[in-house]
């Protein structure tokens, strides 16, 4: 009888070392709400316009660019003028902030005129920013890597519950995120403006004839989405310390398949997306066979597995062809 | 005069006519089949060309498709001949393989409208099996004439197995999806020469970031291809069998299926057009070009290195293929040659000042439209310019002591001197040029948003600007072959969408609503 365990831990491998797998846990739910952050942006923009922007990736990339710039101004980590916590909030107002204005004028540029244009028109236009914005990145601030110097800014300190071991650091992420989607979703559910959002995503030229200015209401959107990216690109430098000009692309991928896993267009869809997919790459780097090396790939076949299984995501409604 | 010459006799009864309808002005010349005809072709009558232009237009149709190939082989034929091998490759054979591969994407994007971003993976892996196949890396050492029908089959396998699942979907997944797929295989070529395989053990199938080398020259009946100047010459039968191949895929009974399709899914589906079916071989087909012309890259390069199929190369074929209008065969060639020359000629500075400077006043051209108000633009930034320059050396002495990038081996040409005289050029220039750069953003921002003399005038500084900020930072060295090229390759897609969606040589598309 002293196999069971062992086989057991071949088809579940959490079963011999759970504070490995708690660890995989946290840094997957860190990891997660970044996603979904990222996700949520791409989510919101797809239920209106049923554009997917390429450039959402980038416009995270900027946003952490933003955060590692606003740290500088502030005396850098190791000496900055206000306490390290204010820091870290004048850093995720200034990338979402600047974030917010970049995509809302990503959308005025390269996306606006082509509203009504044949399906693929914005898609390679939106193709076209995400590359300049990715060499605009490496002209302007280089090919290396820069350092947020977490430690320095605002200490390190693992916090425990049980068998569960976090830092400071990812809890504040991940609450932070969770903050976030709470102020999103009451947002839309709420206000005039998400009123008007969710009616111009119904059907933007009825919308319109019931006086909702459809413009306003796209570049809202954007400005939501793309700060909610900055604010993502910032907590991926805080948590993960290293911010480069390509680190957007990937992210944006991964951010889109969280939109589709949880169902493209569907707000909570993107959040819970967003969590499954950084569980699941955590996981993958644990437990799958060259995990650290191709978690990437798995995250793809989940993406394919996902799309097979159900084309509408986890909590998205089957897309009904209007005709 | 009997009753049918009558212009307003539009077939209707006698006691039904309509009077006080003025006549069609072109009635004499049209066939009468219907004012809805005339109507309908109104969009290609107002895109009917006047000038020079028109004419070589109007002769460009009537010529028949044998002689609007021989056109681009004639000279292709001699090029080799005159020009030597770094040319030859540079010009001559990366021009072709960029070619070929968009007219591999031509046949799934333009004929069947469907977004393959993943296209260089199929590129990569016919390469990478290749390599695999014949190269002194894996030891292997197989015949051309049997790897090449290999290596098309199975990329063609690729395709399908690809497209299969992902066709479930709206058309906007298969575009991350096969987008993702890309970024799959550059990850998977860069780290798969130590997976660890159960039962087989270790195993090294590309040569992980090193790549693959040592792979073998094509070899077609014994005979051995080891000079740039045979591989244009194979490349270019390639094209034009591939060319060939095309043109009769697009007038048969398939190629009008896939443009039913690109059209309007839905409206092809309720036709009982195979949807699907259609879509997988468009995939495969695409894929199987790919696949070859992989086999050729990889052989000309002696290298399968991951890094050369990656993003890059996938905006510069997107790039052919739009500036080319999706779908146009003689767009594919003339936008190959400008995507791929026009970077080329960037890389020695003397050429790269002409280049950037007669582009700028080709693109003021375009978008303002009127000669005089280009004068007052150019004539504007040039004065700005001297002013500038003036009130600059007086009271900062660093800004005017740099000196323009000039070619290394024959020093600074006659533009280079006379820009050193007008343009601002400090030495340690980084930091003010990302400014000026971001500046150039704004202005450029600002001058589509405004309109009339306005814009004419915001013109003026941007040009200034433009011209600044490719001085001192887009032209230097460290920047002009990658993200210079890329930016302007990024720049061309979003400008050709928003101005002119159907590319250079496209047809506009009538939208029917």
């Amino acid at each position: 009888m002293q196999h069971v365990p062992d086989l057991i831990s071949i088809f579940f491998p959490p079963w011999k070392n759970w504070s490995f797998f708690w660890d995989l846990t946290v840094s997957g739910l860190t990891r997660g709400s970044i996603y979904a952050l990222i996700a949520l942006g791409y989510s919101m923009v797809y239920g209106i316009l049923k554009l997917l922007n390429f450039a959402h990736g980038d416009v995270y990339m900027i946003g952490a660019f933003l955060g590692w710039f606003m740290l500088q101004w502030l005396g850098g980590p190791s000496d900055p003028f206000i306490s390290g916590w204010f820091v870290v909030a004048c850093m995720l107002l200034f990338a979402m902030l600047g974030c917010g204005v970049l995509g809302v004028g990503i959308e005025r540029f390269a996306y606006r005129r082509l509203r009504d244009a044949p399906r693929i028109a914005p898609l390679i236009s939106a193709l076209g920013v995400s590359i300049i914005l990715q060499s605009s990145a490496q002209i302007l601030f280089g090919t290396g890597f820069r350092n947020y110097q977490t430690e320095t800014l605002v200490g390190f300190s693992i916090h425990n519950v049980g068998d569960v071991f976090f830092s400071t650091v990812q809890l504040v992420t991940v609450l932070l995120a969770g903050a976030l989607m709470v102020a999103l979703t009451l947002f839309v559910a709420r206000t005039r403006v998400g009123k008007a959002m969710r009616a111009t995503s119904f059907d933007r030229e009825a919308a319109s004839m019931m006086g909702i200015d459809v413009d306003r209401v796209i570049s809202v959107t954007f400005f939501i989405g793309s700060a909610l990216a900055g604010a993502a690109g910032v907590m991926f430098g805080l948590v993960f310390g290293q911010i480069y000009n390509l680190m957007g692309f990937l992210a944006g991928l991964k951010g889109f398949t969280a939109a589709v896993i949880g169902g493209i267009g569907s707000i909570p869809g993107a959040m819970l997306g967003g969590i499954v997919l950084g569980l699941a790459e955590s996981y993958a780097t644990g437990y799958l066979p060259q995990g650290s090396t191709f978690h990437d790939l798995y995250v793809f076949l989940l993406l394919i597995i996902v799309l097979i299984v159900r084309p509408s995501g986890l909590l998205g409604t089957p897309a009904i062809q209007k005709v | 005069m009997s009753e049918h010459d009558d212009p307003r006799d539009v077939g209707l009864p006698e006691e039904r006519r309509i009077e006080g309808i003025p006549a069609r002005p072109d009635e004499a010349t049209q066939p009468r089949v219907g004012v809805d005809s005339w109507v309908a072709s109104h969009e290609e009558r107002r895109q009917q060309a006047t000038g020079i232009g028109g004419r070589i237009q109007d002769w460009w149709r009537r010529t028949p498709p044998i002689g609007r190939l021989l056109v681009f082989l004639v000279p292709a034929i001699i090029f080799p001949l005159v020009s030597n091998s770094g040319n030859i490759y540079r010009y001559g054979i990366l021009t072709l393989i960029y070619a070929l591969l968009a007219y591999g994407l031509t046949i799934v994007v333009g004929f069947a409208g469907l977004l393959d971003l993943g296209y260089m993976a199929f590129f990569g892996f016919g390469a990478y099996a290749y390599g695999f196949l014949a190269s002194q890396h894996t030891g292997r050492h197989w015949q051309a004439l049997l790897v090449l029908p290999v290596v098309v089959i199975a990329t063609a396998a690729l395709g399908i197995i690809l497209g299969s699942p992902s066709l479930r979907l709206l058309g906007d997944y298969l575009a991350i999806v096969t987008l993702f797929f890309g970024q799959a295989f550059v990850l998977f070529a860069n780290n798969a020469n130590r997976i660890d395989f159960p039962f087989f053990g270790e195993v090294d199938l590309t040569g992980g970031a090193q790549g693959l080398e040592g792979v073998d020259p094509l070899n077609f009946f014994g005979y051995k291809i080891s000079t740039n100047k045979g591989y244009f010459y194979v490349a270019l039968i390639m094209m034009v069998l591939i060319v060939t191949m095309l043109h009769l895929v697009n007038n048969s009974r398939t190629g009008r299926a896939w443009r039913a399709l690109r059209e309007d899914p839905l409206a092809a589906e309720v036709l009982s057009i195979p949807v699907k079916r259609l879509k997988i071989l468009a995939f495969a087909f695409g894929a199987a070009v790919a696949g070859l012309i992989g086999c050729l890259y990889s052989s000309v390069q002696t290298l399968d290195a991951p890094g050369d199929y990656d993003i890059g190369l996938l905006i510069t074929i997107y790039a052919i293929v739009i500036l080319g209008g999706a779908g146009s065969l003689t767009g594919v060639i003339v936008a190959a040659l400008i995507v791929n020359g026009v970077p080329e000629l960037l890389r020695n500075p003397n050429n790269g000042r002409y280049v950037f400077y007669l582009g700028l006043i080709l693109v003021l051209w375009y978008f303002l439209k009127s000669w005089k108000r280009l004068l007052i633009v150019l004539g504007g930034a040039l004065a700005f310019g001297f002013v500038v320059y003036g009130i600059t050396s007086l009271v900062w002495d660093r800004g005017t002591s740099g000196a323009p990038v000039a070619d290394p081996e024959t020093g600074a040409n006659w533009l280079a001197t006379a820009i050193s005289h007008w343009m601002v050029l400090p030495t340690n220039a980084t930091q003010i040029a990302n400014w000026a750069y971001f500046a150039l953003v704004l202005l450029i921002m600002a001058s589509t948003l405004m309109s009339g003399w306005w814009r004419t005038l915001v013109l003026i500084p941007t040009v200034w600007v433009a011209a600044f900020a490719w001085e001192n930072l887009l032209f230097t060295p460290d920047q002009i072959n990658g993200p210079t090229r890329l930016l302007l390759l990024g720049t061309v897609l979003v400008v050709l969408m928003n101005a002119r969606p159907q590319g250079l040589f496209g047809t506009a598309r009538v939208e029917i609503v």
